[in-house]
């Protein structure tokens, strides 16, 4: 049984398409590693996945644990078990972290059918989430966000994942920017919420994420497609020669496309 | 001058020829005056630049009698109607303008808080000035006379010299709601003595939903070293007109501070001018108004800076849904002479909806030296990015709505002091906001 099954996803942004035809399977347990060039369209499939508005989807299923994922609100996503971990989180000033993450949480629980949690026991669940987690408690008492370092905001959403304990989780880019410390606590955060029946899809740039994080495939996004896809040893490779040597086996790639967008 | 008097005249002159002599000559005589000047300006019409987001074209057309004093001496109000948390204070309250002794309570210590229909019966002298001379012909707007020719209630606060009143004095404007098409006065005179310091929670509430029109006209003066915070809480019917004109005026050292929440009515206008006229005078404002489905609410706040060393901010927020409208005008004078002012005036806005309209107007004059001003005005519309944020954590659509719209307006209510009320009138304005999709 799989837990995100995509095919032949197409979307577009801005009247663009940027995802053409793109096929991922992921069983429960499994961690999928997306590596890419900048612009391929790794963003947009977090973004497509999440239902965020203005991604249109034209063609292509999305099927996730029996339900189709594209006809869910982005809360009811969420809900059902899908978290992102975004490429760029947001500030909100005026809205509490700490507020902000019971509200969602209670949220997606009473969407469950479960009961909601009160400060007292959400406070519990935030201190052992801590534990795995090293983020101050003043961050916590923060707006979401706000004036948080670029790393701060990282760490900020794995421990958002790890309250919220999704099904699927899909981080973008959440290693980039990260010193070296904080590179492991996440890989550490990821590898503590590793389970049988959780899955993660991790889009990265770079290698040495993947030496902390072992994932079971490696894929290359290129062109709005995954167009090469293997193990561990693929990562390396990517490090060692970049992607131009994939327009050999894939004649139908643009140089562009394997280039990296003009930003 | 208009030929023909629009109805809505024509009923005020009606309701005027109805009201009994005061028995006090000048007063008398300083009502005829204003009947007069309102009889020959009318309401302001489209060409008055200060009414010019503010048509009272409909207005001038509806009729409204004076509402009877006796019905509304007599009409039953749940006290619960304008209870608010951790005010046990003094109390006074008006319904339909009239001074009801039954819902009100007026002692408390530092304080004297008369009725004014009492306070002209017994010593009307002292207050010859401010009701007969301050407003002459000429000198002020149709709605300020309106409300001096047919007031024939309201109140005289006095905070004694030095008196520091640990309690806010509620005031409560109630509307009945059950005399349809009838206006009311109220005219309010406080006074902060030297180096006291007192708090009042300005309240308007409405106990039905007829068609009705509300005017307030109220003169405030802070005595040197006077400490004065008003929270003004706007909750009246969408059937409710209101003109609310207030004046205060702050002498050397003293320090007012205004929060104010704008919540119901249909046609409001609050105008506000505050006169810093001692060396090292300041005001403080903060408001929100949060409006929907035809609500037209309109703020325009007047700072004079007149003295040196003065200080004010003002910082609102507005937010408007449905095809609702909302207009601030925001203007700070610094005079000559008022050497070292501190001005600062933000205001921001936030359609939720592509029917309603705001339109904001900061003005900054300066004829003064070493000045610090800064002011600015923005609108716009909720960031997408930070709902799509809190949608993807599993926050629904309505309640992340009403989250980043209530974070929107919270820089306005959290510098309130008293937790109690401060929490109170959050809750007011959760309760208020839109919850539904954007249109
Ligand atoms: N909201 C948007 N409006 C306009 N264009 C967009 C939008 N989102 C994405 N795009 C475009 O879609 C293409 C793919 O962007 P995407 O962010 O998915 O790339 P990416 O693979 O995540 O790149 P990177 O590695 O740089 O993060 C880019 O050309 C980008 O400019
Ligand atoms: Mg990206």
């Amino acid at each position: 049984m799989h837990m995100l099954k995509i095919d032949n996803l197409h979307a577009r942004v801005e009247g663009k398409e940027i995802l053409k035809g793109l096929s991922l399977t992921v069983k429960p347990g499994e961690v999928h590693a997306i590596m890419g060039p900048n612009g391929a369209g790794k963003s947009t499939l977090g973004n497509v996945l999440a239902g965020r508005d203005g991604y249109e989807v034209t063609q292509g299923t999305v099927d996730f644990a029996g339900r189709d994922l594209l006809a869910l609100e982005p809360e009811e996503r969420a809900a059902v078990g899908v978290f992102l971990a975004f490429q760029y989180p947001v500030e909100i000033p005026g809205v509490n972290n700490t507020y902000f993450l019971r509200a969602a949480l209670n949220a997606q629980r009473k969407f469950r059918g479960e009961d909601e949690l009160d400060s007292m026991r959400f406070l519990k669940l935030v201190r052992e989430k801590l534990k795995v987690m090293q983020i101050s408690d003043e961050l916590l008492h923060r707006a979401v966000n706000e004036g948080f370092s670029g790393g701060e905001k990282k760490r900020n959403e794995i421990f958002q994942m790890a309250v919220l304990e999704p099904k699927l989780a899909i981080l973008d880019e959440t290693d980039s920017g990260l010193d070296i410390d904080a590179l492991k606590q996440v890989a550490e955060g990821v590898n503590a919420l590793r389970s049988p029946d959780r899955s993660f899809v991790i889009v990265t740039h770079y290698q040495r994420l993947l030496d902390y994080i072992q994932p079971d495939y490696v894929h290359v996004l290129a062109g709005g497609r995954i167009v090469e896809s293997g193990d561990k040893d693929l990562a390396l490779k990517l490090e060692e020669q970049g992607y131009a040597w994939l327009a050999e086996t894939h004649p139908e790639l643009r140089k562009a496309d394997l280039a990296g967008a003009p930003a | 001058m208009n030929p023909l008097p629009s109805p809505f005249v024509r009923a005020a002159l009606d309701a005027a020829g109805g009201l009994p002599d005061s028995g006090i000559a000048w007063l008398d005589a300083a009502r005829r005056e204003n009947l007069q000047a309102f009889a020959e300006s009318g309401l302001p019409e489209g060409r008055n630049e200060a009414w010019k987001y503010t048509p009272l074209r409909a207005l001038s057309q509806r009729a409204f009698a004076l509402a009877d004093r006796t019905a509304a001496s007599g009409l039953a109000i749940d006290p619960a109607l304008f209870a608010l948390p951790g005010l046990d204070g003094a109390r006074i309250v008006f319904v339909d303008g009239t001074f009801r002794a039954d819902l009100s309570s007026l002692d408390a210590d530092g304080i004297e808080l008369a009725p004014l229909s009492a306070a002209l019966s017994s010593q009307a002298e002292p207050l010859r000035f401010a009701l007969a001379n301050r407003y002459r012909r000429g000198a002020t707007d149709a709605f300020v006379h309106l409300n001096a020719a047919l007031a024939t209630d309201g109140f005289v606060l006095r905070i004694a010299e030095g008196a520091t009143v640990s309690r806010p004095v509620h005031v409560v404007h109630v509307s009945s709601g059950s005399q349809a098409d009838t206006a009311w006065h109220v005219r309010l005179l406080v006074e902060v003595g030297k180096g006291a310091a007192a708090d009042i929670v300005e309240h308007f509430v409405s106990a039905g939903d007829a068609t009705q029109l509300g005017t307030v006209v109220s003169d405030v003066v802070l005595r040197e070293g006077a400490r004065l915070g008003v929270v003004l809480l706007q909750d009246a019917s969408p059937a409710t007109t209101l003109v609310r004109r207030g004046h205060v005026r702050i002498d050397a050292g003293a320090q007012a501070t205004l929060h104010a929440l704008e919540l119901g009515g249909g046609l409001v206008r609050h105008e506000l001018h505050a006169d810093l006229d001692g060396d090292g005078a300041r005001f403080d404002s903060r408001g929100v108004f949060a409006l929907a489905g035809r609500q037209h609410v309109d703020t325009q706040l007047e700072i004079r800076h007149k003295a040196r060393d003065t200080a004010s901010d003002a910082l609102w927020r507005g937010i408007a849904d449905g095809r609702s409208r909302g207009v601030f005008r925001g203007a700070i004078l610094v005079a000559e002479g008022a050497d070292g002012a501190d001005a600062a005036l933000s205001n921001k806005n936030l359609l939720l909806s592509g029917m309603a309209e705001i339109d904001t107007k900061p003005e900054l004059e300066i004829y003064a030296d070493e000045v610090k001003a800064a002011h600015g005005a923005t609108i716009g519309q909720l960031d997408e990015r930070s709902l799509f944020y809190l949608r993807s954590r599993g926050i629904p659509l309505a309640e992340a709505r009403s989250l980043l719209t209530l974070a929107f307006c919270r820089a306005a209510l959290e510098s309130l002091q008293n937790d109690t009320l401060r929490e109170y009138l959050g809750e007011r304005l959760v309760a208020h906001l839109p919850t539904g999709p954007a249109e």
